[in-house]
């Protein structure tokens, strides 16, 4: 499994977004995209998955220009997992789950799809959820359900968009090691946008740092997640740890923040 | 294609539950289907002929058998039961199926239960277009008028609002948003003409344009029942047929997108199908109203929101509502009023039963996270 980004940029009606885009990812292994609000990480795993098409350049899946793929080809070979899902009238945890089966099956979902909807269940411990209505969970069984979909569309490349947002601290140690172990077990390439640097860099094979639309640093955590880096792209000042063998971020304070946040400077003591 | 989730654990048991809850599902159809059935005698037994309840069975099984009666009484009877409450009640379950089944796939598409087959303003083009024949004597095809006229101009018209969002979401995203706001503007500019020909119409017509308004089934015979049966028809299949996709459709468009399916393009699809078939319906009866709103509420409750189940559990509980509400339409006053009134009348407050005592289950918004 590969997704191969050459030159890609992507625009809003002549307001570009992502420019100058190259990255290489091949093989099962998890990846997060860390950066700023408003950087375009969003725009760029939506255009991994032709939710969005690039205004330049090409996205190539497993070699094949996804351009020229119908979308329901990349939705076998690519899952995802949205930021939010509004379920305007509510179904199943079974139900949603099966929903993700929806690229394999004919114009209905059989026993087998029934199946490997419960064995993803069970295997993320939420069987027990599989009869109480989607918008009756808590934060963290939502997201794990939605984890869940994105799985059974049985993908070689899974894309997640903040999995852990809205997630306690045990919650996101929890959705992210399931991401790691299943890259692991089921040979996934998983590429996750996430806010939290530390539990990212905690987890992941490889770092994506973005900043203004374009890729600022790829590498190992100990590569991208560098004092200087965190300075150049967040604009604030941190100290960075090694906390067994993973880069750990320590914040100090914005850049600039001595002068004051607020126009005219502090307020005098 | 073997998937890596196949064998991994023993989930018969699951999968023999999770099926015994979908015929529980499917009971819900049957009952509905055996009420409709109970409504059909009703149907034939009100009215001025004298029939009986159990006889108009009698009736209905001496005629498919051949045993039509060779006294006058008799005749007169089998030709009233069959040339004319026969085919009201078969066109009643009929629209009533093609407006619940229509009015489901609408709540979903457009992400909205205030949904019915009408948000895309085809029932004010059908009204624009029935005045045109009934005040004007105006018809689009030449040479034909009075019912027939209405009939055709309603149809032609009410398909008018959906051809605009169809033209728009070539050039603009055909967001559910796009198509309710189109349908609004589209209908308030349909309303405002007719208020206008209604203004100027006179007495007698307005009196016709008022009741087609409000939708009657008493014009249904053997003549135009194929056209309303070959609608319900087109439109539970094709809906049932859609039914996964129509699940997908009720998330966002980009979740829609990773699924692997189109959103725009399919939600146009529906709209296509449901404006043809609900107009193909309507044009005979009138803009019946209510029935596509209700109707899939009340499935809901006891089906869940699940489009597989839902849309046959609507097209029979639609069926079933619109023949009661035209028994019960009968038998007001001397003459009967327009089943228009009683769907109305009754699914108004039926309605706001449902809304307050199932709100949960029905509709719930922002539960993201």
């Amino acid at each position: 499994m590969r997704i191969k980004i050459d030159d890609m940029e992507f625009g809003y009606s002549s307001v570009p977004v992502l420019n100058d885009i190259v990255l290489d990812l091949d093989g099962p292994q998890f990846v997060s995209i860390i950066g700023p609000n408003g950087v375009g990480k969003s725009t760029l795993i939506h255009c991994m998955n032709k939710v969005l098409k690039p205004t330049g350049g090409t996205v190539m899946i497993n070699g094949a220009d996804i351009g020229g793929m119908p979308l329901k080809e990349v939705a076998k070979i690519v899952g995802y997992v949205p930021y939010t899902s509004t379920d305007s009238f509510p179904l199943s945890v079974v139900d949603t789950v099966l929903m993700g089966r929806s690229p394999h099956n004919g114009w209905r979902p059989d026993d087998r799809d029934l199946n490997i909807v419960y064995n993803i269940l069970k295997m993320l411990s939420i069987d027990d959820l599989a009869m109480r209505p989607f918008n009756e969970l808590s934060a963290g069984q939502h997201q794990k359900v939605m984890l869940a979909r994105g799985l059974a569309q049985d993908p070689q490349i899974l894309l997640l968009d903040e999995p852990t947002s809205n997630l306690d601290i045990r919650h996101q140690l929890e959705v992210t090691g399931i991401l790691k172990e299943l890259s692991r077990a089921h040979d996934l390439l998983v590429v996750m946008i996430s806010h939290d640097i530390n539990i990212a860099a905690k987890f992941s094979d490889k770092m994506v740092l973005m900043k203004e639309g374009t890729i600022f640093s790829v590498g190992t955590p100990a590569e991208v997640v560098t004092e200087s880096n965190i300075r150049d792209v967040y604009g604030v000042e941190c100290e960075v740890i090694d906390s067994d063998g993973s880069p750990h971020v320590i914040l100090k304070m914005p850049v600039g923040w001595e002068k004051g946040i607020l126009p005219g400077g502090r307020a005098k003591e | 294609m073997v998937s890596r989730f196949d064998d991994m654990f023993d989930n018969s048991g699951e999968i023999r539950q999770y099926n015994l809850r979908i015929s529980k599902k499917v009971m819900f159809g049957v009952i509905c289907i055996a009420l409709a059935l109970v409504a059909l005698g009703l149907e034939i037994c009100l009215g001025k002929a004298g029939i009986g309840f159990i006889e108009s069975y009698t009736i209905i099984w001496d005629h498919i058998t051949g045993n039509i009666p060779t006294d006058p009484a008799g005749i007169q009877k089998d030709e009233i039961v069959w040339n004319l409450r026969i085919p009201r009640a078969l066109g009643a379950f009929f629209i009533g199926m093609t407006l619940a089944v229509c009015g489901a796939a609408m709540q979903s598409i457009m992400k909205n239960p205030l949904a019915d087959p009408y948000t895309t303003g085809i029932s004010s083009g059908a009204g624009f277009g029935a005045i045109l024949a009934i005040a004007l004597g105006f018809c689009l095809v030449p040479g034909i008028s009075g019912y027939n006229a209405t009939v055709i101009n309603a149809f032609a018209f009410s398909l008018l609002p959906t051809l605009a969002i169809v033209l728009i979401s070539r050039y603009k995203r055909a967001t559910s948003t796009t198509m309710i706001l189109t349908g609004l503007g589209v209908m308030y500019t349909f309303s405002a003409m007719t208020s206008l020909l209604m203004l100027v119409a006179d007495p007698e017509d307005h009196k016709t344009a008022y009741v087609w308004n409000i939708g009657t089934v008493g014009a249904i015979t053997w003549d135009n029942i194929i056209y309303i049966t070959a609608a319900a028809v087109v439109a539970v299949i094709f809906m049932q047929i859609m039914a996964k996709k129509i699940n997908i459709l009720a998330m966002s468009d980009a979740d829609a997108a990773a699924l692997g399916l189109d959103a725009g393009k399919v939600r146009v699809h529906i709209l296509i199908v449901t404006a043809l078939t609900v107009a193909m319906a309507v044009s005979f009866t009138g803009s019946i109203g209510f029935v596509g709103l209700l109707a899939p509420h009340v499935a809901r409750i006891f089906v869940g929101s699940d489009n597989r189940y839902l849309i046959p559990a609507s097209a029979a509980f639609g069926g079933m509502l619109l023949l009661y509400s035209d028994c019960l339409a009968k038998s007001v006053g001397v003459t009967g009023v327009p089943v228009g009134v009683v769907t109305a009348a009754v699914g108004g407050p039926l309605f706001l039963y449902v809304l307050f005592r199932h709100r949960k289950k029905i509709w719930s918004r922002g539960n993201a996270h």
